[in-house]
């Protein structure tokens, strides 16, 4: 477990079967948009896709104010204001995608219950993004997830994904024809997508 | 084994033939209208010929709004995707009940297709070997199957039993794949052949469209093939030394062949009955009898005494001195022709009667090849039917082949002449036909008919189209296939001896590797070989 604990990012403060919310251990370092991430315990953890990062005042009732002087760098305003880091946080919000199964079995789709709170959320290694890209079945899902932008996640996730695949271009291609086949009805979204995609 | 994976079936019927779905990584540019295609059925194979490719969305929407497919990935990803190419397969034949017993049980016809999903290849040279034999004495290879390297066979025993026909516009190939099957048939070993050989380049030499000489039979299969000359100059001249001169004497002639002539010769059929009333008249002599008449007062005279018109006696008698004048005619004596061509079939031998400078003159290939064809047939209907009681006599299957054919089976006379009897009585007294031609719409519907296997490179007619395809099931999807034959080299082959209806590229005639496969040997290695030989027989020489 100890690589596991190594890319832990953050902590579940919100769950459902459909996706969760992680609040991340540091400011500012989440994974990036389209990362699989995974928590839960090890024999039934579940696996998401991010969806959205996001980072805002830890108290809804306040929100931060500009407090830069003129000359300061970015890092200026934080090192004069040390509290600012306590105030905010950095969250992800993650598409469900698959869970593990009885003995160790990857199922793509969604858990029958949602990671407790407080689950540690974990980056993924890349044997494990490949492991699970290796069928796209989950696309769809991603596609029609309520999140802003779930084609840009799509985009996002498999780009990482092509890259720890041993041919990344034939990847994109066996997955663009997947998004071909889920999107034949939306030429224009295809086409956008594709291009997000386009090596 | 290299199987090319094509797709899947996803539909269709036994009319229509089944639609099978592209891969994505097949393109439908790979895939010609005409190729074979193999499809796995859950418990038999297919094989089936691409009648069609067909270009289909998932989505009628891509059609009006075309991905943007200048992005190269975004065209890899949709075309063969959202966008992929279908083809259209007339499944012909099924292959066993499964991969283990294939072959045990020869291809039959298709009664049904395959299931759906089954995945289509295209078809490999087993295959081929499958469904039209493996080269042999009895399976010639005649080509390839287009874009193929698998050697595709004619069975020879199967296409010798009927008439055949050649078929295909000038310059097309008709006298290469003419003299490649004539070539099986001598390797066939089961028929002979007798060639009318108008251009004289089925015998000694030939000339390519290139203009380049190519062997003819006596050069390729000396010691099987006699070679028969009616024009002993011309023979000669070219450096031949022929092995019989044909001459024809008067008594030869019979009005039945001047009935043949009629159109060639431009006479009336009150002129050519006239020859009839004339043997009445004469007997047996009856053409030099006839000829002999000199002036308008004999020739009145006779035509009185015989109740026929005067002019079209008159008429009949200018047009057969023009025939008496050939130089294979001989007034004199009739003459040995038939029995010395029907001695060197007998021994299993194969002729060639060249026309040399006759070639030219349509009137002499007529008059030769029916008054031949006549004789030598009436000789095989005597001894076929005497073999009924003595199977011993039973001749040697024959194969005439004829140019021109449409001026001996019009519609106008196939009734009536030798030809026509042979095509229509097929193998029943050991004589078939093979017939050369340009426009087979010439040809009688009932000949044509009784034709077991037609080979037609390019035709270009409609008319001549309809003829050779006619009783043909899937005449329609055939006919696009003739009609888009290259002009050279590509044949439409079907009936009888195939399995099939098949298109090939006909097989190389001409380079010295063709000659060799074809069982020439050139001096050197026939020394070789004739070394190999005595080595066999009496062990390594001393020496």
């Amino acid at each position: 477990m100890t690589m596991a604990e190594d890319a832990r990012v953050g902590e579940v403060v919100e769950a459902a079967t459909s996706g969760f919310v992680a609040q991340c251990s540091r400011l500012y370092e989440a994974p990036p948009l389209g990362a699989l991430v995974r928590c839960g315990p090890s024999a039934s953890a579940v696996y998401g896709v991010v969806a959205e990062v996001e980072t805002r005042s830890l108290d809804p009732g306040r929100r931060p104010m500009a407090v830069g002087r003129e000359g300061d760098t970015d890092d200026d305003v934080y090192r004069r204001n040390p509290q600012i880091s306590r105030l905010l946080s950095t969250e992800i919000t993650a598409v469900t995608v698959a869970h593990d199964g009885d003995g160790g079995r990857l199922l793509r789709y969604l858990p029958p219950s949602p990671p407790r709170i407080h689950a540690f959320v974990s980056l993924c290694s890349g044997g494990e993004l490949r492991r699970l890209s290796d069928s796209l079945d989950f696309l769809r899902g991603v596609l029609s997830a309520h999140v802003t932008s779930p084609d840009d996640v799509a985009a996002a996730f498999l780009r990482q994904a092509a890259a720890v695949h041993e041919d990344p271009e034939a990847f994109l291609v066996a997955a663009g024809r997947e998004l071909a086949a889920l999107l034949s009805s939306e030429i224009p979204r295809l086409n956008s997508l594709l291009k997000r995609l386009s090596p | 084994m290299n199987v090319h994976r094509l797709g899947m079936v996803v539909g269709g019927s036994l009319t229509e033939g089944v639609e099978v779905k592209l891969d994505p990584e097949a393109s439908v540019e790979d895939v010609r209208a005409g190729s074979f295609v193999s499809i796995q059925g859950e418990r038999m194979r297919f094989f089936g010929v691409v009648t069609d490719v067909v270009l289909d969305a998932t989505d009628r929407a891509l059609r009006s709004t075309p991905p943007d497919v200048s992005n190269p990935f975004i065209a890899r990803v949709v075309s063969g995707g959202a966008a992929y190419g279908a083809l259209k397969v007339e499944p012909m034949l099924t292959i066993g009940g499964g991969s283990a017993v294939l072959g045990v049980d020869g291809p039959s016809p298709a009664k049904t297709i395959p299931a759906h999903f089954s995945p289509a290849s295209a078809a490999t040279e087993a295959d081929i070997e499958t469904v039209f034999g493996e080269p042999s004495e009895r399976n010639f290879w005649i080509g390839n199957p287009m874009d193929m390297e698998a050697k595709l066979c004619i069975d020879v025993e199967e296409l010798v039993k009927r008439s055949n026909g050649v078929f295909g516009k000038t310059g097309s190939g008709k006298t290469f794949l003419t003299r490649l099957l004539l070539v099986g048939i001598v390797q066939g070993r089961k028929a002979s052949n007798l060639v009318f050989d108008m251009e004289s380049e089925y015998g000694w030499m030939g000339y390519s469209e290139g203009g380049s000489e190519v062997k003819g039979l006596k050069q390729l299969f000396t010691s099987q093939v006699a070679l028969f000359s009616l024009d002993e100059t011309s023979s000669k001249r070219r450096g031949i030394n022929p092995d019989y001169v044909v001459r024809i004497g008067y008594e030869e002639v019979e009005p039945e062949d001047v009935g043949m002539l009629r159109e060639t010769l431009g006479l009336s059929e009150v002129a050519a009955d006239a020859a009839f009333s004339l043997q009445r008249e004469y007997g047996k002599k009856w053409l030099g009898r006839f000829l002999a008449l000199s002036g308008r007062d004999e020739v009145g005279e006779t035509a009185a005494r015989m109740n026929v018109n005067q002019s079209a006696l008159i008429t009949l008698q200018n047009r057969l001195r023009r025939l008496a004048r050939l130089d294979f005619m001989d007034k004199s004596e009739s003459h040995d022709s038939v029995n010395r061509i029907i001695e060197y079939l007998d021994r299993g031998m194969h002729v060639v009667l060249e026309f040399g400078r006759h070639g030219s003159n349509l009137a002499a290939y007529i008059l030769v090849a029916n008054l031949l064809t006549r004789r030598i047939y009436g000789r095989y209907v005597d001894r076929k039917e005497r073999s009924l009681g003595d199977p011993a006599q039973e001749p040697r299957p024959l194969v005439i082949t004829i140019e021109e054919a449409h001026k001996f089976l019009t519609p106008s006379v196939a009734s009536q002449t030798t030809f026509g009897a042979i095509a229509r009585e097929m193998r029943k007294y050991n004589v078939t036909l093979l017939v050369v031609d340009q426009r087979p719409s010439g040809i009688d519907d009932e000949v044509m008919s009784q034709l077991g296997t037609k080979i037609t490179c390019l035709l270009d007619n409609d008319k001549d189209i309809d003829a050779v395809l006619t009783g043909v099931s899937g005449s329609r999807k055939l006919r696009t296939v003739l009609a888009r034959l290259e002009s050279k080299q590509q044949a439409l082959a079907f009936g009888h001896a195939l399995p099939m209806p098949v298109v090939f590229q006909t097989r190389d005639y001409g380079s010295a590797e063709s000659y060799r496969d074809l069982g020439w040997r050139n001096a050197v290695d026939l020394k070789a070989q004739v070394e190999d030989d005595l080595e066999d027989l009496f062990g390594p020489s001393a020496s």
